[in-house]
């Protein structure tokens, strides 16, 4: 399940502060520095429909970044994440329209809310584990979805919930440019938050107990307290995704966070690579784009003899739902380390290139 | 009258609990040789249903020909699945082994939805009469079918594991995998032969529930409906399965019943399973005929 880390050789570490450091290099550093300004000066490269398609990619990384910790660094798998990130969506268009919180507020008040509710539902999951644990959550994504459409005081029922536009001191995020820096600032929080967090010890207790955990609980880490714990900060940025996700539809309805969604987070840490934390994002650009991927081709085929023979444009819903499913087996089979194991390597190889042995 | 409709659900409920322990132990068999927990199990009573109707309708063959040919389709497809599929995942961790059945999951279920359409396509009628009076109660003709179907194949099962060659390899393998490797038993070929009996299973009951319902991907959520069943029965049970789908099954008409006569909250019967799988997997996750895991470092 862990993705293998080989130094590359002539990589020495002196201290113990340089072996814990946020970037392992000065490349990734500047890499990552570059990565933000270009995301930064984005709204002036591209038209609108990019900027969207980025924004998905920011609050769905952010959800998946929750998942990847909960299965790839905990080892707890949950098939129930999507209702997580309902939650947080019906939870911020909740405090904005009953309390009337302002939007800025709601949103990371949503989050902790969420948090909340996974530290609950974290109880009785720090009972059961790996196959058992996956069939609970499958059971509470189905009972949360019924909750759902019953709990209208709280979703708005069948009719769904409205969520306020964004904003501060009279400045609204109505644009999709506006919007996509509020969603670029909780990225970069949120996987500043958990790159920070897996250095501690709290981290390094997540990772003891998904590689062994009876030896994690030999060693004095306490197995239900960490279990708990994974649950709740997963929870959270579920919640803080599904918050922005809310008030960017500004309409949240219960239809949207059923079983499909939660596989769609699951394929997205897969992909991306499980216990990665760039995987994450990676993982969600990828599944954002792949249905975009989809139509491309489709437009591409169109009015050839393949198109009439298998009538694709009627069928583009259905090429996107088994293209994701087909996603899903390839990559298991071939790449089952994910993508950011294949940039690594990528890396390595540029780092060592003429003697790469 | 609440006497009689409660009697009436409950004899529905016995009969597609047949039906779930049915599917309940397709999957158990599949879990219990390979290890191997297969959320696709629905699609499987997918693509047989369709396969069949298929035949029927295009090609208007008699219906045991297109059942005979649909249960030869089915085998060959359960073991090129596990052959190309699953084999490769052999030794990976669990989370891998449940999110590529998943894949297969919605490949299957989009790629069936897009060369059937996604309405519901009736069985073409079998039986002349539509219900018989069985003591005073009004019963389809199709549930009793489906319930001697479901009967039939419990047996069949039965007699495969306690008479046949394969059946006592399959049994020995599920025992101990490396005791019946040194034995002469060939691991690879009883993998093969669980998917392929399993395929074969779902596929007539995804065919009875097909008759009785009408062909759509509705069909698929029995593949999700039958956790709760192994679950109670204990994951690696067959017995347990068949216990658990009939009790799955009486349990949600029951709760259907609660819901329509006194507590009219709604979707009671779809909700209601997956309930009882949650407490049971607080109070006794092994159900009740599982073997307990016990863990040695």
């Amino acid at each position: 399940m862990s993705i293998k880390k080989f130094r590359p050789c002539g990589d020495f570490r002196t201290s113990y502060s340089s072996d814990m450091s946020l970037f392992q290099d000065k490349g990734s550093f500047y890499l990552t520095l570059f990565g933000i300004f270009l995301l930064l000066i984005a709204p002036l490269l591209f038209d609108s429909y990019i900027i969207s398609l980025l924004i998905y990619i920011g609050f769905y990384g952010i959800a998946a970044l929750g998942l990847n910790l909960l299965v790839g660094c905990t080892g707890q798998i949950s098939v129930g994440h999507a209702v997580f990130f309902g939650f947080g969506a019906f939870a911020s268009a909740w405090l904005s329209n009953k309390f009337f919180f302002p939007v800025w507020i709601s949103i990371p008040t949503a989050a902790i809310m969420t948090a909340f509710v996974g530290l609950i539902f974290g109880i009785p999951a720090a009972r059961v584990k790996g196959l058992y644990l996956a069939i609970a959550t499958l059971a509470a994504q189905f009972i949360m979805e019924d909750f759902f459409s019953r709990a209208s005081w709280f979703t708005g029922g069948v009719d769904g919930a409205s969520a306020e536009p964004l904003k501060i001191f009279g400045f609204y995020f109505d644009t999709d440019e506006k919007y996509f820096y509020l969603v670029l600032f909780w990225l970069i929080i949120s996987f500043l938050m958990v790159s920070n967090l897996m250095r501690t010890r709290d981290g390094r207790a997540f990772l003891a107990v998904r590689d062994h955990y009876l030896s994690a609980e030999m060693m004095g880490i306490n197995l239900t307290k960490y279990r708990i714990l994974s649950f709740g900060i997963s929870s959270l940025f579920a919640g803080l995704g599904g918050a922005l996700y809310g008030h960017y539809l500004n309409f949240v309805s219960i239809e949207e966070f059923n079983i499909q969604l939660s596989i769609f987070f699951l394929a997205m840490i897969i992909i991306g690579g499980l216990g990665s934390i760039r995987g994450s994002l990676m993982g969600a650009a990828f599944m954002v784009l792949l249905p975009e991927v989809m139509d491309a081709l489709t437009r591409l085929l169109s009015d050839t003899s393949i198109d009439q023979a298998l009538s694709l444009s009627s069928a583009i819903p259905f090429i996107k739902e088994a293209s994701i499913g087909l996603v899903i087996i390839l990559f298991l089979i071939f790449e089952p380390n994910g993508l950011a194991y294949r940039w690594g390597q990528i890396r390595a190889w540029f780092k060592l290139y003429p003697f790469s042995y | 009258m609440a006497l009689d409709f409660l009697i009436q659900l409950l004899v529905n409920g016995f009969i597609i609990g047949l039906l779930y322990g049915v599917v309940a132990m397709a999957f158990v068999l599949i879990y219990k040789s390979s290890l191997v927990v297969n959320f696709a199990q629905g699609e499987f009573l997918l693509i047989g249903a369709w396969a069949c109707w298929w035949l029927l309708a295009k090609f208007s063959l008699p219906f045991y020909l297109a059942f005979i040919f649909t249960l030869v389709f089915m085998t060959i497809f359960g073991i090129l699945i596990q052959l190309i599929i699953l084999r490769p995942l052999i030794g990976e961790p669990i989370i891998s082994i449940i999110m590529v059945t998943i894949g297969l999951s919605i490949f299957f279920q989009a790629l069936m939805n897009w060369m059937f359409g996604v309405f519901v396509e009736p069985f073409p009628k079998i039986f002349s009469t539509e219900s018989v009076n069985l003591l005073g109660l009004e019963v389809q003709t199709v549930y009793i079918m489906s319930g001697l179907i479901s009967l039939l194949i419990m047996i069949s099962f039965a007699i495969f594991f306690k008479k046949s060659r394969l059946g006592l390899a399959m049994r020995a393998t599920a025992f101990d995998q490396q005791a019946a490797q040194s034995l002469g038993v060939s691991v690879k070929q009883v993998f093969s032969a669980a998917w392929g009996i399993s395929a074969i299973v779902s596929a007539v009951a995804g065919i009875v529930f097909g008759i009785v319902n009408g062909i759509s991907s509705g069909i698929a959520f029995m593949g999700i409906k039958v956790f709760p069943a192994v679950i109670l029965g204990g994951l690696d049970s067959v017995l347990g399965a068949i216990l658990g789908g009939l009790v799955i099954g009486l349990l949600e008409h029951f709760a259907h019943y609660l819901d329509v006569q006194y507590l009219n909250v709604g979707n009671m019967i779809r909700i209601a399973p997956f309930y009882v799988l949650l407490i049971i997997l607080m109070i006794k996750p092994y159900g009740f005929f599982g073997t307990k895991d016990i863990e040695r470092v």
